[in-house]
């Protein structure tokens, strides 16, 4: 159910292939973000519409594409998005991580370890990790060229200091290939580690701010973290409720006015899939009697 | 009970029907057409236009249509449909000075070569409540006056024969184009007009406010300020000459701003310039004001730390589809990175605790 009325992928081969210099760019040069024209797109600045343009030129009629919000399929946004691009592109959906080509995701790294075949396109709302040091991009941009990056470990001491952690629990930025500081997208800590050394192929766009970058396969992105206060990924200190997983990535739901509440795995194809093969939470039902 | 916490395909559908519906409202009143928004609120529709970056009345009064009335939204819709329209080439630069007035003033000279028009403006109205309109009064017809021949010359070329202003050259550089390439700062002054000309209407009067207010003073007279339609031409490859391929209707200012002089120039009056699609004066006259302030390096003025001065703060603040967008978009969920600040928090209030026990033990 292609709509006619435009080119494949909402955007025209000319843009595709401008975007896809800026791609080609930012693999040339990991971390490093690549100024490009962005496109209006008919969904809201601070929706995805970097990632959409990503997506969109990375597409082919043969992929596979799956899109998540917050780890989850089926949170409003994405359906949006999978649905644009059901009716512009004609593409294939998926809520399997491992049976899609390319996942646009926003706030979140899948679960499941990710393969060369993929390719991982994230959402950011704003690229520049420094930004809230310098809100100046003609200062970040000089700051970059110069791998001034010491105002950034200043304010993770100053954390350190002032509250015995760093403070930052999500977008926490990295280094990139020994060179580039870089901001992840707000995904979670937890999530960090997964940027390294990732065989996918790993794109980020922000489209309201104009900026592309990217982590090729297997690029080493590193934590900023110090010797005595080592980087750590953290989750909530519970099992999954539905499937029991230890080790994912879990929201807290609130369930009555009682103070209950119950923590499930946000990634929610890597909960139906445990759950599929037999494992049960606290509180999940065997998967047979159709729970969520 | 988990199912409910997430969307769904169905909650959208849903929710696109009954904003329809709302739109729609009232099934018993008869449904707005077109041509009455085109006609009717014209001024809506010029701004849509100017801030949408795309000269049509009737696709501009469709979309304050969709959009309810909500004029950033159309705005939006808009612009989501202009960037999919080939870019077919690039006109000539407009020549305002040839155009055809329907209002024309200057506040700095009392009369002029081309005379002061006054045309329809609300500026001498009494804002009072006609409640004729309500009760479906028809409109007075106004009396007729056969147009002026000839073009009317701008009123700053006056000034500038003996060199009491900045001299302006005429620059054929083809500008940049926001829409197909990334803003670079420092920008050209042609950047900074067009980022202008399509920002808000609202931040570009506050900003231009501001300076009158002595944030980034610049003692901004009114020039001259005209309105009418003007011939857009393209020279076509193929002819090799230049066609005019229709016209459109503009309001153009121009400010003449006091100046000391500075270690490089010599005391005289210097410019700022607005021009906006269709009748949209506040755009205009604002956009010359906040276009003069951001000239200050050029003209060697100091930098006071004033907003209107301050090129990065304004071009990249000015856009409201933009601003909307990313203001808006906190509803959408977040309750992944929500989730590691509450870890994070739970964290540090039970080391605070913790140790306030410590203490209390000691």
């Amino acid at each position: 159910m292609t709509d006619q009325a435009y080119n494949f992928a909402y955007l025209d081969e000319q843009t595709k292939r401008m975007i896809r210099r800026a791609i080609l760019k930012g693999v040339a040069v990991p971390g490093y973000q690549v100024p490009f024209a962005s496109r209006e797109m008919p969904m809201p600045y601070g929706w995805g519409t970097g990632g959409v343009q990503v997506t969109a030129a990375c597409l082919t009629p043969e992929d596979v594409l799956k899109v998540i919000d917050q780890g989850a399929d089926d949170t409003t946004n994405a359906v949006s998005i999978r649905k644009f691009f059901q009716r512009t592109a004609g593409v294939a959906t998926t809520e399997a991580t491992a049976e899609a080509t390319v996942i646009q995701t926003r706030h979140r790294i899948p679960e499941a370890p990710l393969t060369e075949d993929q390719i991982l396109v994230y959402q950011v709302p704003i690229p520049e990790p420094l930004r809230f040091l310098e809100p100046r991009e003609t200062e970040t941009r000089k700051m970059h060229s110069l791998e001034e990056y010491g105002l950034m470990h200043v304010k993770l001491y100053e954390d350190i200091a002032r509250h015995g952690h760093i403070a930052t629990a999500y977008a926490y930025p990295v280094k990139v290939e020994g060179r580039y500081v870089m901001d992840p997208s707000p995904i979670p800590r937890f999530d960090n580690p997964k940027l390294s050394g990732s065989p996918a192929l790993q794109l980020f766009g922000a489209g309201r701010e104009q900026r592309i970058y990217a982590l090729p396969p297997y690029s080493r992105a590193v934590s900023l973290d110090f010797e005595d206060h080592p980087f750590e990924a953290s989750k909530a200190p519970h099992d999954c409720d539905l499937c029991g997983a230890s080790d994912s990535y879990l929201d807290e739901v609130i369930t009555d006015d009682q103070g209950g509440r119950m923590f499930v795995c946000s990634d929610t194809d890597h909960c139906r899939c445990r759950r599929a093969a037999g494992h049960v939470g606290r509180l999940g039902a065997p998967v047979a009697e159709g729970v969520a | 009970m988990y199912v409910a916490v997430k969307g769904g395909e169905r909650a959208i559908d849903n929710a696109h029907a009954w904003l329809a519906e709302e739109r729609r409202g009232d099934p018993s009143v008869a449904d707005l057409t077109i041509p009455q928004i085109r006609e009717q609120l014209r001024l809506a529709v010029n701004r849509v236009m100017a801030e949408g970056s795309l000269y049509d009345p009737d696709l501009a009064a469709l979309a304050i249509k969709q959009a309810r009335g909500d004029l950033i939204e159309a705005v939006f819709l808009i612009r989501a449909y202009r960037t999919t329209l080939p870019r077919h080439g690039v006109s000539l630069p407009v020549e305002t000075a040839q155009m055809a007035v329907a209002r024309r003033i200057s506040a700095t000279f009392k009369d002029a070569p081309g005379g002061q028009v006054l045309g329809p403006t609300f500026d001498y109205t009494h804002r009072l409540l006609d409640f004729t309109l309500a009760a479906n009064g028809e409109a007075p017809v106004a009396p007729r006056a056969p147009a002026a021949p000839g073009m009317v010359p701008h009123i700053t070329s006056f000034l500038n024969r003996d060199g009491m202003i900045e001299d302006a050259p005429r620059d054929d550089t083809l500008p940049p184009d926001l829409t197909r390439e990334p803003m670079e700062l420092p920008a050209s002054r042609a950047t900074r007009l067009q980022a202008i000309a399509r920002g808000d209407e609202g931040f570009i009067l506050s900003l231009a406010y501001s300076t009158q207010r002595g944030y980034g003073r610049t003692h901004a007279f009114v020039g001259e300020l005209r309105i009418g339609m003007v011939a857009v031409e393209m020279e076509v490859p193929e002819l090799g000459f230049a066609i005019c391929i229709g016209e459109i209707e503009v309001t153009e200012c121009e400010t003449v701003n006091q100046f000391k002089g500075s270690r490089t120039e010599p005391p005289q009056f210097t410019r700022g310039y607005g021009l906006t699609f269709g009748q949209n004066e506040r755009k205009s006259i604002a956009m010359s004001l906040v276009d003069r302030a951001l000239r200050w390096k050029e003209l060697g003025e100091d930098f006071t730390g004033a907003p209107a001065q301050d090129e990065e703060f304004v071009l990249m603040h000015a856009d409201n589809v933009q601003a909307t967008g990313f203001l808006e978009h906190i509803k959408l969920p977040h309750y992944v990175d929500f989730q590691s600040e509450l870890e994070l928090v739970r964290k540090l209030r039970a080391e605070v605790e913790a140790s306030a026990m410590r203490e209390a033990a000691e």
